[in-house]
């Protein structure tokens, strides 16, 4: 019998660069309250937020992924042909099909680079970081283009008090690459589909479209219940994550868990006992929830003002509808 | 067995701890809501940590009947009996 032939990829990876791209309309709390019959008191306290951004007509998922993109492979220090897959995480690419990612490996100019997207909410993005940190290692691509990006704007319910407030729209992206030493630590991740409908588009768009009025889905919320699954449950698997990469939370300088409430964040790094030192992203009170590109948007936000500087060690932590969940120890670029 | 006064103490502690309302306040006749101000995710916060403290379960479909600090106290009594 031949033998089939084989690839051997790095034994290490890293992150190689970051970008993101915020969008350009800011709506403060103020803009959201009257059709929820709320407060900007109200939402600061249930959520942190002051503020969020919501996408113009012109920025697109396509247009915020570029931008994005763009910042992630010029920190690397590579040419778009040097990429060898493109790997989009969205909930929010409005069209079943083809998927984003292809379209988006032709612009930035890869060379037909493997292309698909994703569907993991907002875990997607920690997803596609262990994804395209395990092609490298097994040779399947030396460069992995990983992007998050959210028009959640788009299927939020403007009169839904549990959700109106939260969510918004950004792009990240990560290019990830081989390294000398580990960079990406091993992924911890997995689902709960008992508790499927927590987070769930109201109907299906077959449903939505043919009933008698028409109308676009939008995404619903047991608040209450996530808040408990993403507040205790996952820091269990954030620590996880650091025991597998050989850290302790002494060792950790920077925390980046998925911005979906302020409170949740708080209650997690209460759980998990973060030492004082260990810096908590906090992107959330001015971008809001942006579902898969939380994460770059908001490490890319902290490197600017100064809390992650390269070479410091972050945790990622990512969390959402499925329910599912993933989370990493990353060296910061 | 833990007296009612205990578990009172107990979670007064716990309320002190996560919502910052004086252990003092948190009396068995105070409303969560309505006296103590502790809106419904500082209450998920209190249940997850009074099923440690306690060694209880507190389902997610009877924590919207512990409307009182003594409903939860009873709601403990009750479990750990």
């Amino acid at each position: 019998m031949t033998a089939l032939g084989s690839v051997q990829g790095s034994p290490h990876t890293r992150l190689l660069g970051v970008g993101s791209y915020r969008p350009s309309r800011i709506v403060p709390n103020s803009e959201v309250i009257e059709a929820i019959d709320s407060s900007d008191e109200w939402i600061q306290q249930r959520s942190g937020i002051k503020q969020r951004r919501w996408a113009t007509d012109e920025e697109t998922v396509e247009m915020m992924s570029i931008e994005a993109s763009r910042g992630a492979i010029e920190e690397a220090g590579i040419q778009p042909e040097q990429i060898d897959a493109v790997v989009v995480a969205t909930v929010t690419h409005l069209l079943q099909t083809p998927a984003l990612a292809p379209m988006l490996a032709h612009k930035l100019g890869t060379q037909r680079a493997a292309a698909f997207d994703i569907s993991a909410a907002c875990a997607g993005f920690c997803h596609g970081i262990a994804l395209g940190s395990d092609m490298v290692r097994a040779g399947s691509a030396r460069h992995v283009l990983a992007i998050g990006v959210e028009r959640l704007s788009d299927i939020t319910n403007p009169l839904d008090r549990g959700t109106a407030f939260i969510f918004a729209d950004g792009a990240g992206a990560a290019v990830i690459g081989p390294s000398d030493e580990p960079g990406i630590g091993p992924v911890v991740w997995g689902s709960d589909g008992e508790q499927y409908d927590l987070i769930t588009q109201t109907e299906d768009w077959r449903y939505a479209i043919q009933c008698a009025s028409p109308h676009m889905p939008t995404l619903a919320m047991q608040g209450n219940q996530v808040f408990r699954w993403a507040a205790f449950e996952m820091a269990k698997i954030a620590q996880q994550a650091l025991d597998r990469a050989g850290v302790s939370v002494d060792d950790l300088d920077v925390f980046v868990p998925h911005q979906a409430n302020m409170r949740i964040t708080d209650a997690m790094a209460r759980a998990m006992k973060l030492p004082d030192h260990v810096k908590i992203a906090r992107d959330i009170a001015e971008q809001g929830n942006t579902s898969a590109a939380s994460i770059p948007l908001a490490l890319d936000r902290m490197r600017e003002d100064g809390e992650a500087k390269s070479g410091d060690i972050a945790l990622f932590i990512a969390f959402g509808a499925g329910l599912a969940y993933a989370a990493q120890v990353v060296v910061v670029p | 067995m833990a007296t009612t006064e205990e578990i009172r103490a107990d979670l007064a502690e716990i309320v002190n701890e996560i919502a910052g309302i004086p252990a003092d306040d948190v009396q068995l006749d105070k409303s969560f809501v309505d006296d103590l101000d502790v809106d419904s995710l500082s209450m998920v916060e209190v249940v997850v940590a009074a099923e440690e403290k306690f060694g209880v379960e507190i389902p997610d479909d009877q924590v919207k009947n512990l409307k009182t600090v003594g409903d939860a106290v009873s709601f403990i009594e009750n479990a750990t009996a």
